[in-house]
């Protein structure tokens, strides 16, 4: 099992935001992870990243066989933990190659590599811009400077594919795409998906599981997941809205 | 050549850096008879403690210099007791007591060590993350080494460069013995004895500090830098610069060095002379990191800098670049008075502040010709508890025609604890003139630094990243091997300062 979550309580300055979430993913395999605003969606990808302020108070998250709870985010992310942001921050005066460089490189060098020669690194740049449809000219910018949401999303893609990782995190990756950016998103995470790495696809909307078609979806409501099922799942959902699920539980 | 530039700077560095804690200068100095007459007894290695005449006179002495040198010196030091501390300054320190110092020191041999072993192993830490050698290392720490290579076979093809093109490069005290023509006419010509309290001083007690002059229509083909200079001694604590390109002229210069820099005296007011004329240009670049305290603000150098370029000719071009990381005090502001036409002045710096650290630092641009341009790019970054201040003036004669001034002034802040200001001054008497301000504050998100954590590049680099990215634009205006060392020293100065 790649990630299996264990009965996860997390809070954010107090206040608890997961009660008792469980998941298992294995490689290979894209769960779908959907639910109405504000059931934590986004809390659980920054618990599983390892982001600040976000206090596991219960329960474990155990990766590859190893418990992280503890464990530093750059550490998780050198162990092959990808996040692809909501909200991708920008960084002024850091070129995108510059970035992605030193980010490989702290990946190397943790796994006991050495650093990445110039030519191969150029030539993955040029691989990965053509696979995620990304212009040279946003590569030459600084980290996130000046991109449209569309670019943002594509350039966190374009990471990813740089960065290889085993379990990759989308959070809402479709928030504010339009259909055609939402499609070269999907291609570029189809090209990637293998039997080795596994993918958590948080998403609100049902339209992006057209194109990145889940193996599992589960639906998040109020600190916990509540449901889980195979595809069919988000097309009930799509039918029948939150309510459906909602009602169940409060009854 | 670059070895060679490597060599020298460990050779200067060795001699300027205090790593005997247990020599006590206090101790050398008991005997009460030498007070008084002292200063024709110039077989003493220092003077006592205290600033009156004698001890100018002293100093003088000491050093063989003319009277007329003697004079200008004595001018100063009368000027400089009618005058008083400057307090406009965002800074603040127990009052200095000026008749606690010692103004005038030989250089004096260090005590030899035997192994890397027995050095502060924080030093050693230092150089191991600015990537200096071990070679290195065993010389700036004071080591004894079994000198293969031919240190003097490397000052001889150095002097014989400059030497091909009529080129001066030496200490000021050789100046004034061998040049004393050139620097008669040109010392205090662009900063006045009386221009402020810490020139008047230096005026009064400058110990040594480089000369340089260019002859027409000459491009000095190699970087100079303080470590180049044959007879270099211990002139940290009042440093005298002169440096003249005559016109078509054209220099650039090396101030400082990112190993960190210790001295057992606290106040430090060094004087900087630019001049140049038609034609000519002179690029000043400084990394300064002398010792800044430790985490609780004890200790720590002094630094009052006046340092200033007169654009005499028309044409002509004076930039300084600085990054600044050391001294618990810095009082700098690197100015530009641009007299001929066409002239242009430029000023970038990097400032950095962390711990208990005090900046307040900035440039004067004064713009007298027709078509001069100036540009100030300051980025100033703050951490830890520290404080730091952007002051510049930008003035604008009456007769300052088409006057162009660009400045642009930036703060970081690492942290809540630290402070940024900004003092912009501007006055323009020149309906003509164009001046533009923009000014940004910003800190490093906790947002930025995870998203670099989330790509597996931990605290301290991504820190280091960030600050680099926002220091850019100063950075590339160094001396290529001079910006590598910068980029590091920027990281290890801001090490701890989040989280």
């Amino acid at each position: 099992m790649l990630l299996n979550i264990k009965n996860l309580h997390v809070a954010i300055n107090g206040k608890e935001i997961l009660k008792g979430l469980n998941l298992s993913v294995n490689k290979g395999e894209v769960h779908a992870i959907m639910g109405p605003n504000g059931t934590g969606k986004s809390t659980l990808a920054a618990a599983i990243t390892g982001r600040e302020n976000y206090d596991i108070t219960k329960g474990e998250i155990i990766y590859d066989g190893e418990t992280i709870n503890d464990m530093a985010p750059d550490i998780r992310a050198n162990k092959g933990i990808f996040l692809s942001f909501q909200y991708p921050v920008e960084i002024p005066g850091v070129s995108m190659t510059n970035f992605m460089r030193t980010a490989i490189n702290a990946q190397r060098e943790f796994n006991g590599l050495e650093a990445i020669p110039a030519g191969e690194f150029l030539k993955k740049m040029e691989e990965m811009k053509k696979l995620v449809d990304i212009n040279t000219k946003l590569t030459k910018r600084s980290v996130n400077e000046g991109f449209s949401g569309g670019e943002k999303k594509k350039n966190e893609i374009f990471q990813m594919a740089m960065l290889e990782p085993k379990l990759a995190i989308l959070d809402e990756t479709d928030s504010g795409l339009d259909i055609d950016a939402l499609k070269v998103v999907a291609r570029g995470v189809n090209e990637l998906r293998s039997t080795d790495n596994a993918f958590v696809v948080i998403t609100h909307y049902q339209r992006l599981l057209d194109y990145i078609v889940p193996d599992f979806v589960h639906v998040m409501y109020d600190g916990r997941i509540v449901k889980s099922g195979g595809k069919g799942l988000a097309f009930e959902l799509e039918e029948k809205g939150y309510d459906w699920i909602i009602d169940q539980e409060d009854e | 050549m670059l070895k060679f530039a490597i060599l020298f700077k460990i050779i200067l560095n060795r001699i300027l850096m205090s790593e005997s804690k247990n020599e006590n200068i206090l101790d050398q100095v008991t005997n009460e008879e030498y007070k008084y007459g002292f200063y024709s007894d110039i077989e003493m290695d220092m003077a006592p403690k205290g600033l009156t005449e004698e001890t100018i006179r002293f100093i003088s002495a000491k050093k063989n210099e003319p009277d007329w040198l003697l004079e200008f010196r004595l001018k100063a030091f009368r000027y400089w007791q009618k005058m008083e501390e400057p307090d406009w300054a965002l800074i603040s320190h127990p009052p200095i007591d000026y008749q606690d110092i010692i103004y005038y020191a030989a250089p004096k041999k260090k005590k030899e060590l035997e192994s890397l072993d027995e050095v502060d192993p924080e030093l050693l830490d230092t150089f191991n993350k600015l990537g200096i050698s071990l070679e290195e290392q065993k010389m700036l720490a004071g080591v004894a080494v079994d000198a293969v290579i031919d240190s003097v076979s490397v000052k001889t093809t150095f002097q014989d460069t400059l030497a091909k093109h009529d080129i001066i490069f030496c200490s000021f005290s050789e100046a004034v013995q061998n040049h004393p023509d050139l620097v008669k006419k040109y010392l205090a010509s662009v900063v006045p004895v009386t221009d402020n309290y810490f020139a008047a001083l230096n005026s009064a007690v400058f110990s040594d500090g480089s000369f340089c002059y260019i002859p027409k229509g000459v491009r000095c083909p190699i970087e100079l830098s303080t470590y180049f200079r044959i007879n270099a001694a211990n002139t940290g604590q009042f440093e005298r610069t002169l440096l003249i390109a005559d016109e078509g002229g054209y220099v650039s210069y090396l101030e400082g060095c990112t190993a960190p820099m210790r001295d057992e005296n606290q106040l430090h007011a060094a004087v900087v002379e630019i001049i140049t004329m038609d034609d000519a240009e002179v690029k000043y670049s400084t990394v300064q990191n002398w010792y800044p305290g430790n985490k609780e603000g004890k200790g720590g150098i002094y630094n009052f800098v006046t340092k200033r370029g007169l654009c005499k000719g028309k044409n002509s071009k004076i930039s300084w670049t600085q990054v600044e990381t050391g001294s618990a005090i810095t009082w700098k502001y690197p100015s530009c008075v641009l007299h001929g036409d066409n002239s242009v002045g430029e000023f970038y710096s990097v400032a950095v502040t962390n711990n208990y650290q005090q900046a307040d630092t900035g440039s004067k641009m004064i713009h007298q010709g027709k078509n001069t341009k100036s540009t100030i790019i300051s980025k100033g970054i703050s951490a830890g508890k520290s404080n730091n201040s952007y002051r510049g003036m930008v003035r604008i004669g009456r007769k300052a025609e088409n006057a162009r001034n660009f400045s642009q002034c930036d703060s970081l802040l690492l942290g809540d604890q630290c402070g940024a200001h900004t003092f912009p001054y501007i006055k323009s008497a020149n309906e003509t003139a164009v001046v533009e301000h923009e000014a940004t504050t910003s800190k490093i998100s906790e947002e930025q630094l995870f998203y670099c954590q989330q790509r597996g590049i931990d605290m301290e680099k991504a820190i280091g990243l960030i600050v680099n990215g926002y220091a850019k634009e100063v950075l590339n205006k160094l001396p290529m091997e001079f910006a590598m060392e910068a980029q590091k020293l920027l990281a290890i100065t801001l090490e701890g300062s989040v989280g």
